[in-house]
């Protein structure tokens, strides 16, 4: 009913009076800016730590070794012997077992930190001692050369691959670091291997956790794990990973091995296996990602209601400022309905210019915040721009100015003409 | 002069109904308006003419009695139905002006029009018409707070002419006024009286304008205690 006439109305009032229409709005604005800067930046991160994480190989099933009595699903508190720990033929007679369906096992221990040497030139490193399945499973990317091979394990030789960084920071430009000698101190001592490997340097992947700390960042040392376990307190391990090939339904085939396992570990009070496949741990990841931001959300949205509360304050307001207007209007012809839809359309018009000030806002704010991240963590974090969202926001926004401006409304279209015309 | 075109009989109205401060403000009202006529209505403060202009004006229900406005009983509608009769029936002229004060004359003055569905265009047209008339033409696109008073008293004029009603309803339109400009708007209302046969009631406590009137109703203590023809008539 005269909408367009209403319309017009509306923004009149409003640019007749802007600083109070900017701080009516500034509730909308700032509820529907947090909760778009929130949903975004929520979307942003679930994109990137599921880019991240099916990179380490969403085919990929972890076995450790947990308390019998522990929820958690990382380690087990207490102290642990050979006894309660996997040991190396206890995963190849389960790999050969499952030989059809396994496509390598990879298992670890990590060493000591510490310097290759090369005269002058140095790189921080971590000793890692690993097996030949490791490099394959955890999609070690190599530049120059081979992986450790199962006889460099077996026979524990004195081979190393190194990351395309130590060779940056040792060898010079154009030199093949393939077959070369490096000398690695720690605090056990100094040891030399041949290099028989380069790989490429990532960040995400497991073994370079550490942040990167520009040019002299720390990169695994992979060497035969024997050489590591000879140091080691336990010779045995307390988890390892596998990478499936051709299975198709991964949880059936992780309940297997889980099963598998728990068998091995029946006589242990203390300890059992457990087992989790990257597949579910993506989707507890989302899940809990998404309960974080839907709580988050949720706070911002009370920041709308308290938005939404202000508007109806400030047409309450207008409506008793008005009162003669009101009055004259009636006086003039106007039935109630025409009043109540004037103040309607007012408050929705307030609080969609809000509602569109406050995605502007929003937008601004998840770009400022993944933007942030991006210089924080070693992955992309991609911005998205919902639109649904930004519709959604928009068009609530405008729901808000209908709930909270019918009351102030209703009200302006009861008013008595003699009353309201007798107004001072 | 034409028919009827206000018949009121026995028009009660009382406040605080049924308690202790029960108010009898009108006591049985019986007034009868021919078409045409310029009537005046006077009488002190408290003696009931606001709330017999509010009558005639359609802005209020009586007690009891009826009244029949251009032939239709209006006494017993519903709000709609009264803003309906408000818009067509009657044009106000208050005191005060009135006028919307974010809206421009030609905006005022389109309002009655708007509610009455008539369309943007043929809103804009007879408004620009009607603010000629008045000696508004060079001020449409003022608002009220760039006008002086009876520049805004022309331009009230003007919208309650807008849906062209029969009855013109003027309370005190010259009570904020100057004497000079009070003039000029008396002189209105006597061009539109003449010129376009409008029945123009005034409410006033002025008597030398309710002299300039063809008829005086004098109200005290809610009734009707003098119906006379104005001095111009009866010397006729």
């Amino acid at each position: 009913m005269f909408l367009k006439e209403n319309i017009l109305l509306a923004i009149d009032g409003l640019r007749s009076n802007k600083m109070r229409s900017f701080l009516t709005m500034l509730g909308i604005i700032i509820g529907i800016g947090a909760v778009i800067a929130i949903v975004s930046i929520g979307d942003a991160l679930t994109a990137s730590l599921n880019s991240t994480l099916s990179r380490l190989g969403t085919s990929n099933i972890y076995v450790y070794v947990s308390a019998r009595d522990s929820d958690s699903s990382f380690g087990p508190s207490g102290k642990m012997d050979d006894a309660d720990l996997i040991s190396e033929e206890q995963i190849q007679t389960f790999a050969a077992k499952y030989a059809g369906e396994i496509g390598a096992v990879s298992y670890s221990e990590t060493g000591e930190n510490g310097k290759a040497q090369d005269g002058h030139r140095s790189a921080n490193i971590t000793v890692e001692g690993t097996n030949a399945g490791y490099g394959p499973v955890n999609n070690v990317k190599l530049t120059r050369g081979r992986f450790l091979n199962d006889r460099d394990v077996r026979d524990s030789r004195r081979v190393a691959v190194v990351s395309d960084r130590l060779v940056s920071n040792l060898f010079r430009a154009g030199e093949d670091p393939v077959g070369r000698e490096i000398d690695v101190d720690t605090d056990s001592g100094a040891e030399s291997y041949t290099v028989v490997g380069v790989y490429k340097y990532d960040p995400i992947s497991v073994q370079g956790m550490e942040a990167d700390k520009g040019k002299d960042t720390r990169t695994s040392l992979y060497v035969p794990v024997g050489l590591v376990k000879a140091t080691a307190e336990n010779q045995n391990y307390m988890q390892f990973v596998l990478s499936t090939k051709g299975v198709q339904d991964t949880q059936a085939f992780t309940d297997k091995v889980q099963r598998y396992f728990e068998r091995l570990y029946a006589a242990n009070g203390t300890y059992t296996c457990k087992t989790q496949s990257m597949e579910s741990a993506i989707t507890e990841w989302n899940q809990q990602l998404s309960v974080v931001s839907t709580a988050i959300a949720a706070i911002a949205a009370i920041a709308l209601l308290v938005g939404g509360i202000g508007v109806m304050n400030i047409m309450l307001v207008s409506v008793t400022e008005r009162t003669r207007e009101i009055g004259t209007r009636k006086a003039l012809g106007a039935r109630s309905g025409y009043i109540r839809t004037q103040f309607i359309v007012e408050a929705v018009i307030i609080c969609m210019i809000g509602g569109v000030l406050g995605v502007v806002l929003g937008l601004l704010l998840a770009w400022g915040g993944v933007s942030l991240m991006e210089r924080q963590m070693p992955v992309p974090v991609p911005l998205v721009v919902s639109a649904p969202v930004i519709l959604g926001s928009v068009g609530f926004s405008m729901l808000i100015g209908v709930f909270f401006g019918y009351y102030p409304a209703r009200k302006a279209s009861r008013l008595n003409p003699i009353d309201a015309l007798r107004y001072e | 002069m034409g028919g009827e075109i206000i018949r009121m009989t026995g028009i009660v109205k009382n406040y605080f109904i049924g308690t202790p401060n029960e108010l009898h403000i009108l006591k049985g009202i019986n007034l009868t308006v021919r078409e045409g006529e310029f009537l005046s209505i006077v009488g002190a403060s408290g003696s009931g003419k606001s709330t017999l202009m509010n009558m005639i004006g359609v802005l209020d229900r009586p007690t009891s009695g009826t009244y029949v406005l251009d032939g239709v009983p209006v006494s017993d509608m519903s709000d709609n139905a009264m803003s309906d009769v408000r818009n067509r029936k009657i044009g106000f002229v208050f005191q005060t002006f009135n006028l919307i004060p974010r809206s421009n004359a030609l905006k005022n003055v389109e309002l009655p029009m708007l509610y009455a569905g008539v369309d943007s265009r043929t809103r804009t047209r007879r408004a620009a018409e009607l603010l000629e008339m008045v000696g508004m033409g060079d001020r449409m696109r003022h608002r009220p707070n760039e006008l002086s008073g009876g520049q805004k008293q022309r331009v009230a004029i003007a919208r309650a002419l807008a849906n062209d009603p029969p009855i013109l309803l003027a309370d005190e339109p010259t009570g904020a006024l100057d004497s000079a400009t009070g003039r000029m708007v008396m002189d209105l209302f006597h061009r539109v009286h003449r010129k376009d046969g409008k029945t123009v009631v005034l409410i006033t406590h002025n008597p030398a304008l309710a002299a300039e009137t063809d008829r005086i109703v004098t109200l005290r203590d809610g009734e009707i205690v003098a119906d006379v023809p104005g001095p111009g008539k009866a010397a006729v």
